[in-house]
């Protein structure tokens, strides 16, 4: 059965029906919730959840659409709810999600250290840490998993501004711990 | 010589429109053209996260967690040795448990709203029902940790509280978090992992399914863990009691 027989069939209340796309899709949506929130509780939570909304919200898929970048959507957008709860949670100050916000001071070592420690992935982890939740779902979807602006305004409900802006600084506090790197690898 | 701006060198690098004219002075600028080059080269190292692996099985398990919320009847075969006695209890223990979430958020969310019932009363409510829902997981720890080993076992009633406890599990989890309760959280996270793993596991265990999980409980200290905050729920619960006594 393709995917949209089977949300046909979810839609007439056939639960095996969903129960197959859940099968199929959900180790896709895993990866994508990981990347998005780096936490393996919290993309969890995000299958499941957009699994939950995909089900209640089976009457507004629109048959022209894939099935599997319609999950996506939901995935990415309950994996951007995470992010701002868990900036709120941590009592960061939303301020810092706006565009005017001052850029944070760079917490990464300094290059003696990085080029010393050649541990990319850890500066990265804590580059991303010090994304706002619009950056890194925007960088993460834009870097990681190759999307375009577009599909990612779609996805965050955001507009092409935004996007574009949530990108380009995402890129800047990247580059403040890969930049020292890259002397070290050329 | 107006040369190209950071942010115009990023979205031309992911192919996105950039700013006026921007690849037209890119195509005679041979400074950009080395700029958006180190670029390329920097973002280049930037790794894509190892996401944790998922089986072949994942989808299965994942299905297993959201049927109950979907209201999807369960499977025939599943339904009859025990569903008809214990899922009108698995649901009334879920609802209990998102009845009591929801009224303890209310009263944080909209503190100052007339309530029927005290802040300490209502955290009292929460952690009476945190306290039991530990207990029971106990129980299924415990009998888990000490089934002999090098022999098969039927863990069917395990399994069965198991899953009536996820849900639940789920929400006390979500309200920890979100209340800023970092050691219930992480005790309550891995407790999930635990009984998510015998809820959608089999009825029957071989030698090795049984010593594996005992070694992962064992191997993080999570019954010991589950008591010590089970116990400390139970503490904080009776402190209350007074205050809720007087407040209500």
């Amino acid at each position: 059965m393709d995917d949209a027989t089977a949300v046909a069939q979810a839609r007439a209340g056939d639960s095996e029906a969903f129960r197959l796309l859940v099968e199929r899709h959900s180790r896709a949506l895993f990866k994508l919730a990981y990347r998005m929130t780096g936490n393996e509780h919290d993309a969890e939570d995000v299958v499941q959840e957009a699994f939950l909304k995909a089900y209640r919200s089976l009457d507004r898929f629109e048959e022209r659409s894939l099935v599997g970048s319609w999950l996506y959507r939901i995935a990415a957008n309950c994996a951007f709810d995470v992010l701002r709860r868990r900036q709120r949670r941590d009592g960061r100050l939303e301020s810092l999600d706006g565009e005017d916000a001052p850029e944070p001071q760079a917490e990464a070592p300094g290059p003696d250290r990085l080029a010393l420690g050649g541990d990319v992935r850890r500066h990265l982890d804590a580059a991303l840490e010090r994304m706002s939740p619009r950056e890194r779902a925007a960088f993460v979807l834009r870097h990681f998993e190759g999307r375009s602006v577009k599909e990612i305004e779609v996805a965050l409900g955001m507009d092409t501004t935004a996007v574009k802006q949530s990108v380009c600084r995402a890129v800047r506090k990247a580059r403040e711990v890969l930049l020292p790197l890259t002397g070290a690898v050329s | 010589m107006t040369h190209l701006s950071e942010d115009d060198l990023v979205l031309l690098h992911y192919g996105e429109e950039a700013g006026p004219d921007a690849e037209a002075h890119l195509a005679g600028c041979a400074e950009c053209a080395e700029r958006l080059k180190a670029l390329a080269r920097m973002l280049a190292l930037a790794p894509s996260p190892d996401v944790p692996h998922r089986g072949e099985d994942y989808g299965a398990r994942v299905w297993e967690r959201l049927r109950p919320q979907l209201e999807v009847p369960e499977p025939r075969q599943k339904v009859v040795p025990m569903r008809p006695r214990l899922l009108p209890r698995a649901v009334s223990l879920l609802g209990l448990a998102a009845a009591l979430v929801f009224a303890f958020l209310l009263g944080r969310r909209f503190p100052d709203q007339p309530q029927p019932l005290s802040a300490e009363v209502r955290e009292r409510v929460l952690l009476v029902a945190v306290g039991d829902h530990l207990e029971r997981s106990q129980m299924v720890l415990v009998e888990l940790v000490n089934a002999p080993t090098g022999e098969a076992m039927n863990v069917s009633t395990q399994r069965a509280l198991a899953d009536e406890l996820v849900s639940a599990n789920r929400l006390y989890r979500q309200t920890a978090a979100r209340s800023g309760e970092p050691a219930l959280t992480a005790v309550l996270e891995e407790l999930e992992r635990v009984l998510v793993e015998v809820a959608a596991g089999p009825d029957a265990l071989t030698p090795g399914d049984l010593a594996e999980l005992q070694r992962r409980i064992e191997s993080r200290g999570l019954l010991f863990r589950v008591r010590v905050i089970g116990s400390q729920v139970r503490e904080r619960e009776k402190e209350l009691l007074p205050r809720a006594a007087t407040s209500s």
